[in-house]
């Protein structure tokens, strides 16, 4: 574990000889997606704490989604956001906490990104179709 | 660095915001596969969701549920004091303050909420 660094910031998180314009653009990325999430979050809480007082079964939640093109633009956007910010986030983590800075691991957490992003993507279509 | 030091760096507000924003993020990353994959269970149809749902009902699963919730809005306060912190001209104590209101009203209005 790195010393008191809180990890914020990208230069604690940078190996020795990393590509700072990359931390860089992961940087941004974090916080744009940061802002995004903060409204997708409030949404999703009001959402659910509408659903747990309007009916939680699969007709409720389906009546809700199903043909609803509103609700697959937001939990497309919301996806792809949470695709950005927890890898990078998770990225941090490995680094700080695990030790684990090699390039190994920018492409674990491009995949996990991916596959975020696609399982989604599945999830949103899923209840837009069901 | 000195026990000492590392013990004085830690015990302070923001190691303990920054502790909790880290774990909220872990768990949150934890679980999103699960929610993912449960989501999709709607394209096998409306009964296969409520076969998972039904399964949701039970008391310490409903407790989790909460408890993700709970996290959920931790995670939430904590990304907009980061996000305050950095992108806000404001003072070191409005900062704080600022979070310890959001962080307890989030979780006093998601226990009413979702209790009542």
């Amino acid at each position: 574990m790195s010393g008191a660094g809180l990890g914020y910031a990208p230069g604690p998180a940078a190996a020795p000889g990393a590509n700072a314009r990359f931390e860089t653009w992961l940087w941004i990325a974090q916080r744009a997606s940061a802002a995004v999430l903060a409204l997708c979050v409030l949404v999703h809480l009001v959402t659910i704490i509408y659903a747990v007082h309007h009916g939680l079964s699969g007709a409720a939640i389906l009546a809700r989604t199903r043909g609803n093109v509103g609700a697959l633009a937001f939990y497309t956007l919301y996806v792809l956001a949470i695709a950005v910010h927890a890898p990078i986030g998770l990225r941090a983590l490995c680094q700080e906490w695990l030790g684990w800075r090699n390039s190994s691991l920018n492409w674990v957490i491009g995949a996990l990104a991916l596959a975020l992003f696609v399982f989604g993507l599945r999830a949103g279509a899923a209840v837009f179709v069901g | 660095m000195s026990m000492k030091n590392d013990y004085r760096a830690r015990n302070h507000p923001a190691w303990w915001a920054f502790l909790v924003h880290r774990l909220s993020g872990l768990a949150l990353s934890l679980f999103l596969p699960f929610h993912f994959w449960a989501l999709g269970q709607a394209l096998q149809g409306e009964a296969r969701l409520d076969t998972l749902l039904r399964w949701t009902q039970q008391p310490l699963v409903k407790f989790a549920e909460a408890g993700l919730v709970l996290l959920l809005a931790a995670h939430l306060a904590g990304g907009l004091r980061l996000l305050a912190l950095e992108f806000l001209p404001w003072r070191g104590w409005q900062k704080s303050l600022l979070a310890w209101a959001a962080g307890a009203a989030l979780a006093a209005g998601l226990a009413f909420a979702l209790v009542l």
